[in-house]
């Protein structure tokens, strides 16, 4: 699967395209199928988004898992943070990265 | 098309040739300097020139800075022209090398424009215009 | 330390008003990002994985207590309570937000300091020795030269749209402790027949071609530096690659023409430039240089009480013999065991603030290696300087050890990076947190990077490691006998990478070999040098 992702504009934070909106958890992100480049455009236009780019990403149980490292780190917070992770309950989270 | 001018002679009507065409013949009066071109060729002729034209292709290219000052630091009194993608951030650098006029190719907000150019009252170095440098001031 | 006049202030005032316009133009979608980035990058401001990351300049890495406190309260207020010292003496701050930013700004600019040029294609913050005015070996103090280069490459007309960025050292001792040779220029402050001037050394530098700045010329007197270096500046505007961003910098210049043609080139360029009137008079020097003068040390020269064993191995690690008598320098790690490299909390930049105002004449310096200093600290209050940075656990005793490791902000904060650096650390470290087995090791300089740009020095530290991407997965390649000091080296790489858990075990037989082989005093870089690659490598592939 493929999946949009960015950064806000006025804050930076991460954040995931929802099929009609944006959202800073990976798991509410949507395969964008063919249609990412025409969606990056308008939002980026639009300014929702900075530096949107397109990703692969593989669909599991818990939602989409983005296929490269970096893009995980991205999702859930620098490793050496678990205390910035967008998980902080969870102290395994960061096993879904590795 | 020339956008902003901060010289009261006319305007010169003659098209500019390159730098091969003008070193190849000519009497033309008006010369357009690629990147790539070497200033310092011209300087046999700054006599006879009034317009030198120098492409910005990219605005992060920014080797027209140096053939500015160099034209201007070997006596050069023409008309100096920056032409091409010459954004409002970069007019202030580039009126401090020399450059007296403006072609840009996206059209610029001229009080954009004043403000860029008045927002700094002084300046640390030296160049190609009239501003006092600091150290000049310290010091007398 | 010098003090802004208004001049000064109005200058950074100024630039706070324009970059607040600048970012205001492009949250109302006025400018594009493509327009905007430049302008964000003259301002220190990227855009990383995670969120806007601001770099604040602190010149030089010299600051005052005030300074610093502003960085703990810039922390605090704006960011998540900590910031990261980096290898150009600078502060970042991860977590910025774009529409905050000129507020920050602004908030420096009050106790005058900025964030113009800590990026783009300009020239960056001049970096320094972190011992100047204090160390024994000095010539003189470099800091006024910095200051004066500071000022002069300050939004300077024609070097702000470079090829490359570009990064320039000041040093006036023959022992290097800022790797002035992997700068582009490197200035070597020495005095020739009573008059002082600089070694200029040009085309240094680590990232993907590794090289060390050869000498272009043996002695520039210093009412001819800013002609000088303008002269070398332009030639590389003028002829520097714009083609091939990987080539783009000047060494990559130099070494293709060759450092003599480059020297005929700005040997002639000079004989113009000089011919122009823009050197400042020797009394803007002297001006400057007023600011720097030493301190009121007084006279008493107490040898700390060395019971407190704790205190003792500190007091050999991290205290410095200094030129006053009666004073010594104090190294602050900001590398304990398992931590990230280089990062403080507001909580610890406060009472390093608080411990500089009290016993360090109220100054501060940012090391290349991460970490901070007290230059000025009497050697009666050195106890009382260990028990307040232990209370903070800012009382590491591993200065130049194998845990005082510089590693870049790596994969886990950097959109450049290939591979995190931070664990890799953090593993080494944990591995040898012993200190009488790091002790043992002596001088060990281990320093990473996530990516090739080498913003962790990888290849200049005695045992390098580079993280590179292999297909998808984090790899770790090792490189030994590189140097940053004056026995300036690149390192080589020994084969093939490794894992994470696997570059930990091979640092480990690495070390394991120079203990076998060392003699005398040497340390392992010497072992290194001596022996070759070759026990090495058997120990760690064999």
């Amino acid at each position: 699967m493929k999946l949009l992702t960015g950064n806000e504009l006025r804050s930076g934070a991460v954040t995931w395209w929802t099929g009609n909106g944006w959202s800073i958890h990976v798991e509410d992100a949507a395969d964008v199928g063919e249609h990412g480049e025409a969606i990056l455009h308008a939002e980026e236009g639009a300014r929702r988004v900075n530096a949107p780019y397109i990703i692969d990403a593989l669909p599991t149980a818990n939602g989409p898992r983005p296929a490269h490292i970096k893009d995980r780190i991205r999702a859930l917070g620098p490793t050496v943070r678990a205390d910035f992770s967008l998980k902080p309950a969870d102290p395994a989270a960061g096993d879904w990265i590795i | 098309m020339v956008e902003f001018r901060y010289r009261s002679d006319e305007v010169t009507e003659q098209p500019s040739v390159t730098l091969d065409a003008f070193l190849d013949q000519s009497n033309a009066t008006a010369v357009r300097l690629e990147p790539d071109d070497d200033a310092r060729a011209l300087i046999p002729f700054l006599d006879r020139l009034t317009l030198i034209e120098v492409a910005f292709p990219k605005y992060r290219d920014g080797r027209g800075y140096s053939a500015a000052r160099i034209l201007r630091e070997a006596g050069y009194q023409g008309e100096l022209r920056a032409q091409g993608d010459v954004l409002v951030d970069q007019i202030a650098f580039m009126r401090r090398c020399g450059f007296d006029s403006f072609a840009p190719e996206a059209s610029l907000n001229p009080e954009a424009v004043a403000r860029a150019l008045s927002n700094y009252d002084h300046v640390y170095q030296k160049a190609a215009d009239a501003a006092v440098p600091i150290w000049k001031l310290r010091h007398g | 330390m010098y003090k802004y006049d208004n001049y000064d202030q109005a200058i950074v005032d100024a630039r706070v008003a324009d970059f607040r316009d600048q970012v205001k133009r492009r949250i109302a979608g006025e400018i594009t990002e493509d327009q905007f980035k430049p302008l964000r990058l003259m301002n220190g401001l990227y855009l990383q994985l995670h969120a806007y990351m601001l770099r604040v300049a602190i010149p030089y890495g010299t600051l005052d207590s005030t300074q610093m406190r502003m960085l703990a309260h810039i922390a605090r207020k704006y960011d998540r309570d900590y910031g990261h010292f980096t290898t150009r003496q600078n502060i970042q701050y991860n977590w910025i937000k774009l529409e905050e930013c000129a507020d920050i700004l602004e908030e420096l600019a009050t106790v005058e300091m900025h964030a113009i040029q800590t990026s783009g294609n300009c020239i960056r913050n001049i970096s320094s020795d972190q011992y100047a005015g204090a160390a024994a070996d000095e010539v003189v103090d470099p800091r006024p030269w910095a200051e004066l280069l500071r000022q002069w490459s300050t939004f300077h007309p024609e070097f702000s749209y470079l090829p490359r960025k570009f990064k320039i050292a000041v040093i006036a001792s023959s022992e290097d402790r800022a790797a002035m040779r992997l700068h582009d220029i490197g200035l070597e402050l020495i005095r020739q027949d009573g008059e002082l001037g600089a070694r200029v050394f040009v085309g240094g530098g680590m990232g993907r071609t590794p090289m060390i700045a050869p000498e272009i010329n043996p002695f520039v007197k210093a009412d001819d530096l800013l002609s000088y270096l303008e002269a070398c500046l332009r030639v590389y505007n003028r002829y520097g690659r714009r083609d091939n961003i990987y080539k783009a910098r000047i060494k990559i210049l130099i070494h293709e023409i060759g450092a003599d043609e480059y020297r005929r080139q700005v040997a002639e360029e000079f004989a113009h430039v000089k011919t122009l009137g823009i050197d400042p008079p020797l009394a803007e020097l002297e001006r400057i240089s007023a600011f720097f003068a030493p301190p009121a040390y007084d006279a008493s020269d107490v040898e700390p009480d060395r019971s407190d064993p704790d205190f003792a191995v500190w007091l050999d690690q991290n205290v410095k013999p200094h030129k006053q008598a009666g004073y010594a320098i104090v190294n602050i790690s900001l590398k304990p065991i398992g931590g990230i490299p280089g990062d403080a909390t507001s909580a610890q930049i406060d009472v390093m603030a608080d411990l500089a105002e009290k016993y360090s004449f109220d100054e501060l310096r940012v090391t290349h290696a991460q970490n901070i200093v007290l230059p000025y600290v009497a050697k009666r209050d050195l106890y009382a300087v260990w028990q307040g940075l232990r209370d903070a656990e800012l009382a590491d005793a591993n200065l130049d050890l194998i845990s005082d490791i510089i590693a870049c902000p790596g994969l886990d904060y950097c959109s450049l990076a290939n591979a995190r650096s931070i664990p890799v650390a953090q593993k080494i470290a944990t591995r040898f947190a012993d200190m009488d087995r790091q002790r043992d090791l002596g001088e060990l300089k281990l320093k990473i990077s996530g990516c090739i740009n080498a913003c962790g020095h990888h290849h200049a530290g005695h045992i390098g490691i580079l993280g590179v991407d292999r297909k998808g997965v984090e790899n770790y390649q090792l490189t030994f006998g590189g140097s940053g000091a004056e026995d300036v080296s690149i390192g080589k790489i020994i084969g093939p990478g490794f894992d994470e858990d696997g570059v930990v075990d091979a640092v480990e037989k690495a070390t394991e070999v120079y203990k076998a082989l060392r003699q005398g005093n040497e340390r392992f870089i010497d072992t290194y040098r001596r022996v070759g690659m070759n026990p090495f490598k058997e120990a760690i592939y064999g």
